[in-house]
């Protein structure tokens, strides 16, 4: 990497850091003491105990590298101040020091983050680059998530893109490395392992040594399992472990409904057991039925039938059918970003307990994307809005309200104007093909060519390139979300006060929840109609 | 970084690409991809400065309000120590003083008003301001502003609500005032450089600290001072005249900018036809401005005075804490305060002052001119703040603001000054519980961009390079750098001997200094022998 592009970086990343810095003192979740008690948890326990411990209510669910991790970090939190680490004595433990200890960890951690947005734009076109730089590092979803609410999902995610950015550049073996080991931090990203499978099966493991080369992958996933669950498996921990990372008895919705199929599905049964029973007709209408989603509740419906882990995995699985077709048809290196990030909308969608914070998982990675065409732009512009917004219900105390909005909106601003003028203006080709695998993955690119051929038809400039983005859908529904964003913070609380206090909640995961549908189905319809029709399947494209 | 939009080819547009279908997509796409060759192969991020300037500012301006928001979680002057607290507690204490007492009775020691407890010390314009702010306190939280019982009253709804008193006076006062000073001083410039002034600006570190963190209302005298200098350069003289009484009577510190203000304007009417009618003509625009300002104490000659006394406390002392100026900084060697009385030394001190404002003064009423009207302001304000009496380290804070005026002028000195001046605040920062912000803005305004290498008109303008990148000066900045981070790591993670407990605060005092008198010097040389707006001058008068 040349030192120029290292400064572009640095600086980028610099400014992010300085605000996540002034981010310090505002309000975090009990995720914060959760991460507290694991570092208490695997600085003061032997290794063996680290998941049977119950001292506090929030004992360790995440696997064993970021167990790890944890307890690399309580090396530097117990010479900071003995009391972060201790088990009894820490709990609840909320100075300042422990409070910017842990918020700088994050911040440290997103070197990750950074190094795997630099590997992923490494071939791109400057401007390119520069937009793929801006969408990630500024991404509001992660200021909210990770150093306001509290979590470390930036530098996960940074794993996610080397990844994708070693399969992209072909070192497949390096990307299955990555993926193993992000499984290990947090099993959640584990969805996307069909598609990791399918196609490191079909792209690795072929040619004259596919035996050699399918043992050498099964080595390195099986060798980076061994070493995270190797030492519980010495201590005969494992069934333990396997307890604590998967608790079945939650409930099928969180306790905030995340934008997801379901929490459609709950309002249409909420909304029909009402209607029915204003015609007349005898409903039972379960308990609590409105404050589901608690652990250890099964959220009972009213009318439609009751959904099973079982039927949420089966779903999950069976949507995610057309891109591994996809993937065992034609593993191409240049599509493996999008059939991850749809395998992530797939696990959002239908998923079982799903929190909203797991949309970062395809924003995130579904800005490769956007920058290569115009039209995973538009989507990108849209579905960043929407996932960003049903963020917003975590924080939900006053003084973060501007700080969540401008975040937002100003992200939005940038991005919108930056891709409009960096994509549409110049012409969507213009990163060149030999270098840039990536930017060959898909379509619509056709005007432009068509322009560029011929130089005819040479159309005005309109007056507003960036109002095309989006759709007109699209448009109309983001600003729905203003109204719904109004209706939650004036007109409810003034014209119904106290009552149906969930009801902004809820109207605001039922109007993401359309917005992610949409998203996911446009996704679906790319995935399984679009490449299809790929150069390479087309030999009589050859001729024309 | 970041290019010009001149230099991008336009490509036709895409208006029906979402439309097409797929089928198009892959039969123009295979014949396309042999003709294009890589001519547009490295392609540079632009931003279109042409088209979009105004969701350019917009984001410069949220991106401003975003940080000063985040300053606001912070810490503030005095909070939790009982039993005067801070500057917070001074304003908060003057809301309940000004929803509860008849207005006469504001300047005066009454059983209501307490002047030895935060007494109102700030001209009329603040106390009004107070009234209102009190009022919409008084309206959501009662509690916060109620007489006698309130005092040191702190809560997290109240501390929002007071922040946001801040940050809506920032909003309504200063940024628009500074959208009209760029769009008007730098209208020649290109956009890319009109929106560099604008983000130097309103991110500069320094302001917001101290507004948003330690919590003042800077930004209400300081944006009618922006507002005055607007007016100056748009030839508006009576209404720089209306918002510079304003700003002084908002914060008597605007003086400092006064003999800037007096000198331009009158030199503006030497060149008038008849200059008599012209200066009577501002004077009884400002004398009228006052007598609005100050009805409610025009009852008698009296309350004038009692105002007056509360707005000059001799009694404070020749400085306050550890400030960066002549005086503060030569008690080292010389114990002004043993060798002369309190009345001598201000008197001495306003000389001194005087003396050193006279240069830029001169300049101005000889050949008034925009620039030069700038320069003056940053002059005379370096002037106040470093020989006057009774100097706050706030203080620096009406220097630093005509200096990011200048920034496409002089990106130099703005690029010494902020974090100089900034750095001077350390110690009180520290007090206040302010690190963190003080580290994350400073950090954040070294990471801008520098200033843009194209000059008016899209060509590059070598000249104007950062500091860093300036030649003959490349050993300066080092050193003043180093110097700087050693200063910093020492008063951060060092003890001072027992025997001088304010050592650092000492040696911190002494560098700011050194540089900002070297600043002056430059500044002062640089109003009078480089006049760079000679053209516009001729253009003025040719209007």
């Amino acid at each position: 990497m040349r030192l120029s592009e290292l400064q572009e970086v640095a600086s980028l990343a610099g400014i992010a850091t300085c605000v996540k810095l002034l981010l310090v003192p505002t309000y975090h979740s009990t995720d914060f003491e959760v991460h507290r008690n694991w570092l208490a948890i695997t600085h003061s326990l032997p290794l063996k105990n680290w998941y049977s411990d119950e001292s506090s209510e929030w004992t360790l669910d995440y696997p064993p590298f970021f167990a790890y991790f944890e307890c690399f970090l309580s090396i530097f939190a117990s010479m900071l101040d003995p009391q972060i680490t201790h088990l009894q004595n820490g709990q609840g433990y909320a100075s300042n020091t422990v409070i910017l200890f842990q918020r700088i960890s994050v911040m440290v951690a997103d070197l990750f983050l950074y190094w795997g947005v630099c590997k992923i734009s490494r071939h791109l076109s400057a401007a390119r680059k520069k937009l793929l730089l801006l969408a990630v590092i500024f991404s509001p979803g992660l200021f909210i998530v990770d150093h306001i609410h509290f979590q470390y999902n930036g530098f996960l995610l940074g794993m996610l893109l080397l990844s994708l950015a070693a399969l992209q550049d072909g070192h497949d073996l390096l990307g299955g490395f990555w993926f193993a080991a992000l499984v290990c931090f947090k099993h959640l990203f584990a969805v996307a392992g069909p598609i990791y499978f399918v196609y490191l099966l079909r792209h690795y493991c072929r040619g004259p040594q596919k035996v050699l080369r399918f043992f050498k992958l099964a080595g390195t996933v099986v060798g980076v399992v061994v070493v995270a669950f190797g030492p519980f498996a010495y201590y005969n921990q494992i069934p333990q472990v396997i307890k604590r990372l998967f608790p079945f008895g939650r409930g099928l919705c969180h306790a905030y409904w995340a934008p997801n199929i379901w929490a459609l599905y709950y309002i249409v049964d909420k909304a029909a057991a009402i209607v029915l029973r204003k015609i007349g007709v005898h409903v039972n209408v379960p308990q609590a039925a409105l404050t589901g989603g608690l652990v250890g509740d099964f959220s009972p419906n009213a009318l439609l039938p009751q959904i099973t882990p079982k039927i949420s995995a089966l779903l999950v699985v069976g949507t995610m059918l057309p891109c591994l077709v996809q993937a065992w048809r034609h593993p191409r290196k240049t599509d493996v970003a999008r059939w991850v990030v749809y395998a992530y909308a797939c696990g959002f969608m239908f998923g079982w307990h799903v929190h909203e914070k797991a949309s970062l998982h395809m924003v995130i990675p579904f800005s490769i994307l956007a920058v290569q065409s115009l039209q995973d732009a538009g989507d990108f512009i849209f579905i960043a809005t929407v996932a960003t917004y049903s963020l917003f219900p975590l924080l939900f105390e006053a003084k973060e309200y501007p700080i969540k909005v401008l975040l937002l909106v100003l992200y939005i601003l940038v991005m919108w104007v930056s891709f409009a003028h960096n994509m549409m203006e110049r012409g969507e080709l213009n990163s060149n093909e030999a270098s840039v695998p990536i930017s060959d993955s898909f379509v619509h690119q056709p005007c432009n060519l068509e322009k560029l051929d011929e130089g005819k038809n040479v159309e005005k400039q309109p007056k507003d390139e960036g109002m095309q983005l989006l759709s007109i859908f699209e448009k109309v529904y983001l600003a729905g979300l203003v109204l719904v964003e109004v209706y939650g913070q004036v007109l409810h609380p003034f014209f119904l006060r106290d009552h149906l206090p969930f009801l902004p909640l809820m109207l605001i995961s039922g109007y993401c929840s359309i917005g992610m549908l949409y998203f996911w189905a446009g996704q679906l319809f790319k995935i399984a109609f679009m490449s299809g029709f790929h150069t390479e399947q087309l030999p009589h494209m050859k001729k024309a | 970084m970041l290019q010009s939009e001149t230099d991008v080819s336009r490509t036709p547009n895409c208006r029906s690409q979402r439309s097409t279908s797929p089928f198009i997509t892959v039969l123009t796409r295979r014949s396309a991809i042999g003709t294009k060759k890589k001519k547009k192969m490295e392609q540079a991020f632009v931003w279109p400065w042409k088209s979009h300037k105004w969701a350019t500012f917009l984001a410069i301006s949220m991106f401003a309000f975003l940080l000063r928001m985040l300053v606001s979680l912070h810490s503030y002057s005095g909070a939790a120590v009982p039993p005067k607290y801070g500057d917070y507690e001074a304003q908060r204490h003057w809301m309940e003083i000004t929803v509860h007492t008849p207005v006469k009775q504001w300047y005066q020691n009454t059983t209501d008003n307490d002047l030895r407890y935060w007494g109102l010390d700030y001209p009329p314009l603040t106390a009004y301001q107070s009234f209102v702010h009190g009022i919409f306190l008084n309206a959501v939280e009662p509690a916060a502003v109620a007489l006698h019982t309130s005092r040191g009253y702190e809560n997290t709804s109240s501390k929002l609500l007071m922040r946001w008193t801040v940050l809506s006076s920032d909003i309504l006062v200063f940024f628009p005032a500074v959208l009209v000073f760029v769009a008007l001083y730098y209208r020649q410039h290109a956009n890319q450089e009109q929106a560099w002034a604008l983000a130097m600006i309103l991110l500069q570190p320094a302001l917001m600290l101290i507004d948003h963190g330690h919590f003042q209302y800077n930004c209400i005298s300081l944006g009618l001072a922006v507002g005055a200098a607007a007016a100056v350069i748009m030839r508006q003289e009576l209404m720089a005249c209306i918002l510079f009484s304003l700003s002084l009577n908002h914060k008597q510190m605007s003086t400092y900018y006064a003999p800037a203000f007096f000198a331009h304007l009158l030199g503006r009417c030497f060149q008038c036809r008849s200059p008599v009618v012209g200066v009577m003509r501002l004077g009884v625009m400002v004398l009228a401005t006052f007598a609005v300002c100050w009805w409610p104490f025009l009852s008698s000659w009296q309350s004038v005075l009692q105002v007056l006394s509360r707005l000059a406390p001799l009694e404070r002392g020749l400085y306050e804490d550890y400030v960066a100026n002549f005086w503060c900084s030569t008690s080292l060697l010389v114990k002004w305060k043993q060798f002369f009385s309190i009345p001598m030394l201000a008197r001495l001190a306003m000389g001194m002052t005087i003396g050193a404002s006279l240069p830029s003064m001169v300049q101005q009423i000889l050949a008034p001119s925009a620039e030069g009207f700038l320069f003056s302001m940053l002059n005379s304000s370096f002037a106040f703040y470093l020989f006057a009496f009774q100097v706050h380290e706030k203080s620096v804070l009406l220097p630093v603001l005509p200096a990011t005026l200048l920034a496409l002028n002089e990106p130099q000195v703005l690029q010494y000054i902020v974090p100089i001046a900034v750095m001077s605040m350390l110690p009180l920062l520290w007090r206040d519980g302010l690190i963190i912000p003080y580290f994350a803005l400073l950090s954040l305004f070294f990471l801008l961009p520098a200033h843009p290498v194209y000059g008016p008109q899209g060509k590059p303008n070598k000249q104007k390079g950062g500091i860093f990148k300036s030649s003959a000066l490349n050993l300066l900045p080092f050193c003043s750098i180093s110097g700087a981070v050693v200063l910093h790591l020492i008063y951060l993670f060092l003890h001072p001997p027992a025997r001088y407990p304010f050592l650092f605060e000492a040696l911190i005092t002494v560098y700011c200094f050194v540089h900002f008198l070297a600043l002056a010097i430059y500044t002062n040389w640089r109003q009078w022998f480089q006049p760079v707006d000679r053209a516009e001058v001729s253009a003025d008068k040719e209007e």
